[in-house]
């Protein structure tokens, strides 16, 4: 990047979601809570609006006007998908329910073919369980085992000990591209280098870092990424897989149904081409339709600009939560190589306590484990507290929430 | 809804200064909690005599403050009391928290402090662990006798 992006529009970028502007117990909301799931521009409630008022109807098979449409508009929403990611071909993203489906259309589809026993697959300490169960069900089923990637105190992938993990045996890395505990972004294009060289592919989970910064699927080289649709300002129920053409060709489909053939005997069947042949029975329609105009949105602010906007935030919070007494912050502490995922611990306060406090103030974390019980039992930690920042999230509102973490342990130091 | 329904100065007094806590050297009855959806755990320790009176009871563990003051007040009531004493103390305070009965101080002692946390649905679980863990004890105490040692998962 030569000059920075330019400085986004937040008064603008608020006014365009209804639910910020609300109180909660008579507090103005702060939302922090986006790793988990992001809030909805109007421009995505109008679509899904425009998608039920005028155009609902199947897709790929009917005659009539509203079809066409709908099946226009839904197959425009995977092209503005595969060029948010840059894909080089629309039909190598398939819509799913969202990251989890993603990774196990994989697990299923991919591993269940390639992988036998004595295997390994590699993950990282660092994983969510939807990219850690799945992989168990796979090494159960063929027998195969998993191997993890070791990592530093702050989050750190290990890249010399990955490196020499590779085997003869080792079939698949599958590794998360931003942490939804620490926030920590993975070296992603040297992980796929050092893999490629060992001839292994690898599996994206890039659920957290699709909404926050620029992934492009061709210069990372990566064989799969999954994400999903409403961590990106996008409906719930809708996201994507992205593979490469080769791969997607060579595998077998997960859910065999209506729309994914091309004929169907008594006895046998053949499958549909791209993508349709990955996509059984009626897809999220409306979902997917609404997942295009998500990223269409976030594309008009501009991700670089998003990305600069979340550090600046992160960088705020980081300093003003350390400051704090008895606050520790968990991962980098510094925006170089991690996003706008802080979680924290407070000192004599359990952080579902500070949770309800902050939700007193009005302002929206998470508290627990995140999803990740091993990279917990890692840490040392059994739960944490979890900002996480999006593009309409302001330094006042991280004014607000180290404020409100400060009034918690003063709260709990009283008593 | 206020936050001093929730955090009431018995509660903060139980979380901070808990009772019993730590582990029963001679206990017939070990019985760990756990709920999976945030990470609480609890470690209930017994000694139950022949008379089915509870002579000692300790815990162990972590979780937030409603947990650890909820598991302190309701170790504290357990000592002296007999197991079918213990049983009404636990049906009143599952009647309390989870179909909104009316306080009963008299039953509940400190327990009725912990009423405020039905204001805060997600919270309610936090109250709840160790005495749904306690009373699973307490059952297979009854039905087996001898020493007791059981895992429980909340759902």
């Amino acid at each position: 990047m030569s000059a920075p992006p330019p400085a986004l529009d937040l008064t603008a970028i608020r006014a365009d979601f209804p639910v910020l502007c609300q109180r909660v117990h008579d507090r103005p909301l702060v939302y922090l809570d986006n790793a988990a799931t992001s809030q909805t521009p109007s421009a995505v409630i109008d679509t899904l609006r425009t998608y039920y008022e005028t155009y609902n109807a199947n897709i790929h098979r009917g005659l009539h006007v509203l079809s066409e449409r709908a099946t226009a508009e839904y197959e425009a929403a995977r092209r503005r998908v595969a060029g948010f990611v840059n894909a080089a071909h629309a039909h190598e993203v398939i819509f799913t329910r969202g990251t989890t489906e993603a990774v196990n259309l994989v697990a299923r589809s991919w591993g269940d073919a390639h992988v036998n026993a004595g295997d390994d697959i590699l993950l990282t300490e660092l994983e969510h369980h939807s990219n850690l169960v799945p992989w168990q069900m796979l090494a159960k089923r063929r027998g195969a085992t998993l191997r993890y990637v070791p990592i530093s105190p702050e989050g750190r992938i290990d890249l010399e000990a990955y490196a020499r993990m590779f085997g003869p045996r080792t079939r698949l890395v599958a590794v998360t591209h931003m942490s939804n505990v620490l926030g920590v972004i993975t070296p992603a294009a040297r992980i796929v280098q050092i893999a490629r060289a060992n001839g292994v592919p690898v599996l994206l989970d890039a659920a957290q870092s699709v909404p926050h910064l620029a992934v492009d699927v061709q210069a990372l080289d990566a064989d799969f990424v999954a994400f999903s649709g409403h961590k990106v300002l996008g409906p719930t129920g809708i996201g994507a897989l992205y593979a490469k053409e080769a791969w997607l060709e060579a595998m077998d489909p997960l859910f065999g149904g209506g729309s994914m053939i091309r004929t169907v005997e008594l006895h046998e069947s053949s499958w549909a081409g791209l993508p349709e042949k990955f996509e059984g029975g009626t897809p999220n329609i409306a979902g997917a339709i609404g997942l295009g105009a998500a990223v269409d949105y976030v594309q008009n602010v501009g991700i670089d600009a998003v990305t600069a906007h979340e550090d600046a935030l992160t960088e705020r919070a980081l300093a003003m939560l350390s400051d704090l007494d008895g606050v520790r912050v968990l991962g980098p502490q510094d925006t170089t190589d991690r996003g706008g995922v802080i979680s924290f611990t407070v000192d004599g306060v359990h952080p579902h306590d500070v949770g309800t406090l902050l939700d007193a103030d009005g302002i929206a974390v998470r508290a627990g484990h995140h999803c990740a019980q091993p990279l917990m039992r890692k840490l040392g930690v059994a739960a944490t507290v979890r900002a996480s920042l999006y593009l309409y999230n302001s330094p006042h509102e991280v004014d607000a929430l180290a404020e409100g973490v400060a009034r918690a342990k003063a709260f709990f130091d009283e008593h | 809804m206020s936050i001093d329904d929730l955090y009431r100065d018995v509660i903060m007094d139980h979380y901070k200064r808990p009772r019993r806590k730590g582990e029963l050297a001679n206990a017939n009855v070990v019985i760990e909690g756990f709920n999976p959806l945030c990470g609480d755990e609890v470690k209930l320790w017994l000694r139950i005599d022949d008379q089915g009176v509870v002579q000692d009871a300790a815990f162990t563990g972590h979780g937030c403050s409603i947990s650890q003051a909820s598991t302190s007040i309701m170790t504290a009531a357990a000592v002296g009391a007999s197991v079918d004493d213990l049983r009404g103390v636990i049906d009143g305070f599952r009647a309390m928290m989870l179909q909104g009965a009316e306080p009963d101080e008299t039953l509940l002692g400190d327990g009725v402090a912990l009423e405020g946390v039905r204001k805060f649905p997600v919270r309610i679980k936090c109250a709840v662990l160790s005495w749904n863990t306690l009373q699973l004890g307490l059952d297979e105490h009854t039905a087996r006798g001898g020493q007791v040692e059981l895992r429980h998962s909340e759902d």
